[in-house]
């Protein structure tokens, strides 16, 4: 996977989510965005997936611009899928309905097959006994990993994880750590905003930091949790490290 | 069971009252309601003549059917009229939003009174309508649906913007945003209103009489003027509306409790 972020300005009303952030990422396969709340990380992932148009500047994944245009951007979203922290899986609908009706609304599986991909999904996330039980019957972990199951079924070649543990307790945050694993076997990109520095430093070939809506540092994983080189990252980290 | 229990809610401990004490509790509650009316009526020194009134049941059973069937029908032409206003209201049209909230707003704010008057006097006459009937569904279904559009719009607002980014993400686009994920959601939390807006239909319906539309209250008048009663056709008035209110507004607060529990 490449991305590259060219002076990308994003404003809502008063308030910069991100100045002028430039960022570059060249052939790997799992990129984890780190930094303080608020920082920006959650507005960087929002414009990869799509889901919001930068106010200035541009951005590019594989080589391609994701475009400016409505159906363009609607297009790139149908090849890609998404993660939010609060899981945001439709209340209204069983589980195995969550992740059956967009393969059949949005990537032209017949009813039948969608249930049977759907089903097969929920399977390899030991989700099968909890199928037709709604979000509100089940736990946070139980959800997250639906939503994880929702976002690779239309097999996607990237999948942007928006801190995807941050609302669970340790044993819930162990089992969508199990999940995303899955997601690395499978041989998905994967770009994933998290607190979580251990799932940075396991999963991540490219750690970049962002903090006050810009680049901090960025590097090999390993090298930057390591050995930060700028104040910023030290501090941050320094944090981290020290709880 | 002490006189306690049967008269005091326990602690909140979440258990509804014992049936003893429901039953206890209720009966003293219609037993005090009852004397405040007795009383009134006897400082009225009232001669009541319950036999006249009787007479006319057929004419009672008669109304209340126009009204059964006045009511049905302004809902569903109501639940038409409000979905087309919602629709217009979040139209990127300007104009189809403005005249959409202007409707809502305008019948909101004046008497059902007022609109009865100027609907049946000088659009249905402009409009040369004939049938009064279907003069009085058209302005109920205008009223209602005014007030329908606005739990609709409130419903399709409460939907958390989470959702409508989740749809997003996944791909939907806009009609099957609304259809999937907007709609129904937006629908259950309407529901309890839905079912309130029916009840005050049916109570409203009542105005209609003003226009010579022989309806339940209508018709209780004609008794009351037949009889040279005052008040004795009005009790079964109410049981009349009662009947019909009650166990919608009982489904309302049943549907209030769902919805709690879901979400």
């Amino acid at each position: 996977m490449n991305l590259r972020f060219e002076n990308v300005t994003m404003r809502y009303g008063q308030q910069s989510a991100l100045d002028d952030f430039s960022l570059s990422v060249d052939k790997v396969r799992c990129v984890a965005l780190i930094g303080p709340s608020g920082g920006g990380k959650s507005t960087t992932l929002r414009l990869l997936a799509g889901l919001e148009i930068p106010s200035s500047g541009s951005i590019q994944i594989n080589g391609t611009e994701i475009g400016l245009s409505e159906p363009q951007r609607l297009a790139y979203r149908k090849r890609i899928g998404v993660v939010f922290q609060a899981f945001n899986l439709f209340p209204h609908f069983d589980a195995l309905t969550n992740v059956a009706l967009p393969l059949e609304k949005v990537h032209g599986y017949s009813l039948s097959a969608s249930i049977e991909k759907a089903e097969s999904i929920l399977d390899q996330f030991q989700l099968s006994e909890h199928r037709f039980k709604k979000p509100a019957e089940l736990s946070g972990g139980q959800n997250q990993r639906v939503a994880i199951a929702r976002a690779l079924a239309p097999d996607p070649d990237t999948i942007f994880l928006d801190e995807p543990t941050s609302a669970l307790d340790p044993e819930m945050t162990a089992e969508v750590l199990d999940a995303i694993e899955k997601l690395i076997e499978a041989q998905k990109d994967l770009v994933i905003a998290t607190h979580q520095m251990g799932l940075a430093r396991h999963a991540a070939d490219q750690i970049a930091i962002i903090a006050e809506g810009k680049l901090v540092e960025t590097g090999p994983a390993a090298q930057v949790i390591e050995n930060p080189q700028s104040p910023r990252s030290q501090k941050f980290l320094g944090a981290c490290l020290n709880f | 069971m002490t006189p306690h229990s049967l008269l005091f809610d326990s602690d909140s401990d979440g258990k509804s009252p014992s049936i003893q004490a429901r039953v206890t509790s209720f009966a003293i509650a219609l037993l005090a309601l009852s004397v405040v009316l007795f009383a009134a009526f006897y400082v009225l020194q009232y001669q009541w003549n319950w036999s006249s009134v009787f007479r006319y049941k057929a004419k009672f059973l008669q109304g209340w059917l126009a009204t059964l069937g006045i009511s049905s029908i302004s809902l569903i032409f109501s639940f038409l009229v409000g979905t087309i206003a919602t629709v217009c209201y979040r139209s990127r049209f300007l104009p189809l939003k403005y005249l959409a909230n202007l409707y809502v707003e305008l019948i909101r704010g004046t008497p059902l009174l007022v609109q009865i008057y100027l609907f049946f006097y000088v659009i249905a006459n402009a409009a040369d309508i004939q049938n009064r009937y279907l003069v009085g569904v058209l302005i109920m279904a205008i009223f209602s649906g005014a007030y329908i559009s606005e739990i609709f719009r409130a419903g399709i607002e409460g939907v958390g913007r989470s959702q409508l980014l989740s749809a997003k993400a996944i791909g939907f686009s806009e009609y099957q945003t609304f259809r999937y994920v907007i709609a129904p959601q937006a629908l259950r939390s309407s529901l309890p209103a839905l079912a309130g807006q029916t009840a005050n239909l049916i109570k409203d319906s009542s105005l209609l009489s003003i226009i010579a539309i022989s309806e339940f209250t209508l018709n209780a008048q004609e008794v009351n003027a037949f009889t040279y009663s005052s008040f004795e056709s009005f009790f079964p008035l109410a049981l009349g509306y009662l009947a019909l209110t009650l166990p919608i507004m009982r489904l309302s607060r049943i549907l209030e409790k769902r919805l709690r529990f879901d979400t």
